[in-house]
């Protein structure tokens, strides 16, 4: 591996400041590396020329005072990019380009970020494994059989095969946190309210957040203080003081109480996994912190509250595309026709499912028994986790169930398929914010990630957790570049 | 129609000896007076190239998100202040999902279940005196954008500048009984709206619509009969007609034993008739649910408060007012007061005049004038000051009420100031008593006989005498001193 492209998001930072590094060397050394890989199909798009017409001209006239001076980076096609085509993994969006740019990614480029390219992601993010995306599947860097997770999967290969310093990915159910500990990386998301969703292609507006993937909990902290700002834009943006995170990161967590929630052990979960749970809570001990054991009583419900709330949502929020204005159309005898045949096509088969799940459970005669049940329930769990923080500081869960799987295997199964999120989707459910870090392997050699969910608008707290464990843990990823012929 | 009973001031329709009573309710889209609109910064302004005023989101491209104007939400809270009504400080805003090309979110975002203003009243004027119809609610919702059918032959265009644009919708109860009733309501509701600055009321432009429910019921009944929605009429009079049509139609279906079904219908005014666009089975399931991309909309009593101190006397206390302060009849406060630019000029003119004659001259002369002339008020082509001055004129007896009436043709031209009228055209009365007695000696003198005659009893020759008095003057003789110098000299 080019000694660039090995380097972490804050060494490069350093590097770039001390004028070591040139923003075009690290911007060359990732597009090079990138144009390696495209065996991972991690891209959707590539954004290589201007990336380098940007780094020259930060170099002509550098500006050191930014958090990120010219470090490049690509980002998952779900946040719309000014001039740059935006798909969200999807054929119905295959031929659009925004004439506006996400508040989050503008805060990025604001910071000094350069835009490498747009990242491979399940079609509108609805997926677990990145096998739904229009544009092809990606394989993960750990194994080439192996799904990276989803559905920000692109951006997890992105950074576990060092394709870029750091990246971007949305989480609604665990997009982020399930490809992080897929595929042995970082990944954050924050509170509810802390990112804005201008400019994201929207799945389930109530629990979309966008967040952090890196190498480490120091990166993760770095461009989640740069993208978590205030925006007007999104009346859903929240108002609150935010940390320095990155300054303000420490390993000192002595004393912290830390919950363990009984009803995260499920049935048929692997030994390895329990195993890993295990050392987490050693490894936070031996930081200092206190366990104490927690119940989360309604934990059990979220994953079916889940998949009714967010097809409900998303079949409303696809309901645009619909071949009138913008982006893929189908020639149809009437209006009806086009849409139907728009739709059809356009419309991958997981979306498509969605939609019909969320049409349904709306309808008249199922709302209260689906729609709103699912949201009285939303509230049970919410007022689980409530409870639970007066007694603790942050949760310790594992992140998913099992380590990744291999590409096809449960692609004909979409319950198998859904429950892996069954330990992340209460966390956007409550609104809350959690972070994966990796903490071991299974005895296939793939990693497995920790989950750590901290209390809302306490990201400063839940990333000095995860950086003081992931000192302790000390994880070495094992990838060995097999996609570089 | 011939079947109504015209004589009573109730509208019923008779059918075999049986009398039907007529229940209608309106659902009224007002477009909300606003330069942005409802959920984006885009202009609302009337009449623009089609697709100039429209901002990313009311297109709904990916990842936009409505961000609500508070202009319009103090709008929609001061108009609930004018209709007398609850205001709720928390409501939530829907999405009412369906495909339509004019509609590029693929779903409204309206009101549903927490509208922000709720029960409320307003007072009509009929007939047979003062009549409250209930008012069920109000919520705020974004209008379409628009389809036209007839530019190209084989496409529909789609113009997009209204859609986003805020529109109230006001509830009223199924409390109108008549489209005579229609009429008042729309215009007491378009009155308080105006002197709000709520909604302009223009029914041309179309900002002032409405889907009217009709259903009959024998007279005496209590139980509602099954009620038919008519979509977007935007006239009073086709509102008229349609309610005529549709209760016509209904009663004939009762009456030859088959059942009225629930539906849409619609009002086609060429050929003054409803016709069926979907019956219930039809009907779309617009799936509401609350919009996750925008919060409960809250207020606090502190912003409604100051909303309430800002709001402007009401046609109601208005009409109050002018009878006890200027002792107006009810017939003609009613008038002065339907319109604010109307009582403001009424106010203006009598501010330094004569109440009585500002009030007769305005109703009167200045009215004729502006409905022959078909002009509002505001385009009225004499001012209230210089109105104010020829009623001066005439109060102080500087002209008779008759020059008064020749001076006012001569104003409408370039609102020209009486006063100089009267120098320009020496019209000023004669009230010098000597210049009278000297006109008046000549007609006794001129007129032995007749002077003759009326001592003798023939009083009614007064008026002979009067009239070549003023004759002889050019009409501009004091009638009030001519009267009292003959009286003497006779």
């Amino acid at each position: 591996m080019n000694s660039i492209t090995s380097q972490s998001l804050t060494t490069l930072v350093k590097n770039i400041k001390n004028k070591k590094l040139s923003s075009q060397e690290v911007t060359k050394a990732f597009i090079e590396r990138s144009e390696k890989s495209k065996d991972l199909n991690a891209y959707i798009t590539e954004d290589y020329a201007n990336a380098l017409s940007k780094a020259k001209k930060f170099d002509q006239n550098p500006n050191f005072d930014l958090k990120i001076p010219g470090i490049p980076i690509a980002v998952k096609d779900l946040f719309c990019t000014y001039n740059v085509k935006t798909t969200a993994g999807s054929k119905i969006l295959s031929n659009f380009v925004p004439t506006y740019e996400s508040t989050v990614t503008q805060n990025i480029w604001n910071e000094g970020g350069i835009l490498l390219g747009k990242l491979n992601c399940d079609e509108f993010a609805m997926g677990s494994s990145n096998e739904t995306s229009f544009f092809g599947n990606v394989k993960n860097p750990i194994d080439k059989d192996l799904v990276p997770g989803g559905s920000s999967g692109g951006s997890a290969a992105a950074i576990s095969g060092h394709l870029t310093p750091i990246t971007i990915g949305t989480d609604t159910g665990g997009s982020i946190r399930q490809p992080a500990s897929f595929t042995g990386t970082v990944g954050l998301k924050p509170t509810y309210g802390s990112c804005s969703r201008y400019g994201i292609v929207a799945f389930a507006s109530s629990l979309d957040q966008a967040g952090p993937m890196a190498q480490s909990v120091e990166d993760c902290a770095l461009l989640q203080e740069i993208i978590s700002t205030y925006d007007p834009k999104d009346s859903t943006s929240i108002d609150f003081k935010r940390n320095s995170l990155s300054k303000e990161l420490t390993r000192e967590i002595k004393g912290k109480k830390i919950g363990i929630p009984k009803e995260y052990r499920v049935d048929g979960m692997p030994v390895e996994i329990e195993k890993l749970w295990q050392k987490g809570i050693e490894y936070a001990k031996d930081c200092g912190a206190e366990i104490i054991d927690i119940s989360l009583p309604h934990t059990k419900y979220a994953l079916p509250t889940y998949y009714i709330v967010a097809p409900a949502e998303a079949s409303s929020n696809l309901a645009r595309y619909d071949g009138v204005k913008y982006g893929f159309r189908s020639k149809g005898e009437n209006l009806i026709d086009m849409y139907e045949k728009t739709r059809s096509d356009g419309f991958g088969e997981e979306v498509q499912r969605r939609i019909i799940i969320g049409t349904y459970v709306l309808s008249s005669g199922y709302y209260d028994a689906y729609y709103l049940k699912a949201q009285k329930v939303r509230k049970l769990i919410k007022n689980d986790f409530d409870h639970a923080y007066k007694k603790v500081d942050a949760i310790i869960t594992p992140s998913t169930p099992s380590s990744a799987f291999k590409i096809g295997e449960k692609t004909n199964d979409p319950v198998s398929m859904y429950l892996n999120d069954i330990f992340t989707v209460p966390v956007n459910l409550a609104g809350l914010p959690a972070i994966s870090i990796p903490a071991g392997h299974d005895t296939k050699g793939y990693p497995l990630g920790l989950q750590i969910i901290g209390k809302a608008f306490q990201e400063q707290e839940l990333l000095n957790i995860a950086y003081a464990l992931e000192e302790k843990i000390n994880f070495k990823n094992k990838v060995n570049d097999w996609w570089i012929k | 129609m011939d079947k109504v009973n015209k004589q009573n001031t109730e509208y019923l329709i008779l059918r075999n000896k049986k009398a039907y009573e007529v229940i209608i309710g309106l659902e009224v889209h007002a477009q909300v007076i606003s330069k942005s609109k409802l959920f984006s910064s885009s202009s609302t302004k009337f009449g623009a190239e089609p697709n100039t005023q429209v901002s990313l989101v009311d297109a709904a491209f990916p990842g936009m998100l409505p961000v609500i104007n508070e202009f319009c939400v103090k709008q929609a809270i001061k108009t609930g202040i004018g209709l007398k009504a609850k205001i709720n400080k928390k409501s939530v805003f829907d999405r009412k999902n369906y495909f339509y090309a004019d509609l590029p979110q693929g779903y409204q975002i309206s009101q549903f279940n927490y509208p922000i203003v709720g029960e409320g009243s307003v007072i009509i004027d009929t007939p047979i005196g003062q009549k409250t119809i209930g008012i069920e609610r109000l919520h705020l919702e974004q209008d379409a954008g628009k389809s036209i059918h007839d530019m190209d032959p084989q496409n529909t265009l789609i113009d997009l500048n209204r859609s986003g644009v805020a529109l109230m919708e006001i509830v009223s109860k199924p409390d109108l009984r008549s489209p005579e009733e229609v009429s008042a309501y729309i215009k007491k509701l378009r009155s308080i709206m105006r002197y709000l600055g709520t909604c302009d009321g223009n029914m041309q432009e179309g900002s002032l619509r409405a889907d009217v429910n009709v259903s009959v019921r024998v007279k005496g009944s209590k139980k509602l009969g099954t009620r038919c929605e008519i979509k977007n009429v935007n006239s009073i009079k086709f509102m008229q007609m349609a309610i005529n049509y549709e209760a016509n139609r209904q009663v004939d279906l009762i009456e030859e034993g088959k059942l009225v079904s629930q539906e849409t219908r619609l009002f086609d005014t060429k050929k003054n008739e409803t016709r069926s666009m979907r019956n219930k089975e039809d009907a779309h399931d617009y799936r509401y649910f609350p919009d996750p991309d925008l919060l409960p909309l809250e207020v606090s009593d502190e912003f409604i408060n100051k909303l309430a101190s800002e709001i402007p006397e009401l046609p109601d206390d208005k009409k109050k007012r002018f009878i006890d302060k200027y002792k107006l009849s009810s017939y003609e406060a009613t008038i002065l007061v339907s319109d604010y630019e109307t009582s403001k000029y009424f106010e203006d003119v009598v501010e330094n005049s004569d109440v009585r004659l500002g009030t007769n001259w305005i109703i009167g002369e200045l009215f004729a004038v502006l409905n022959e002339k078909n002009l509002e008020i505001s385009q009225s082509p004499i001012s209230a000051k210089n109105l104010s001055k020829l009623i001066n004129l005439i109060k102080n007896g500087t002209i008779s009420g008759k020059i008064a009436k020749t001076i006012f043709e001569f104003m409408m031209d370039g609102d020209k100031d009486p006063l100089k009228i009267v120098e320009e055209k020496k019209l000023k009365q004669e009230s010098d008593p000597k210049e009278l007695e000297a006109i008046i000696n000549k007609v006794i003198h001129d007129n032995p006989d007749k002077v003759k005659d009326y001592k003798s009893g023939k009083t009614k020759l007064f008026g002979f005498f009067v009239g070549l008095v003023m004759k002889l003057s050019a009409g501009k003789a004091n009638p009030q001193l001519v009267n009292d110098i003959l009286k003497r000299k006779l």
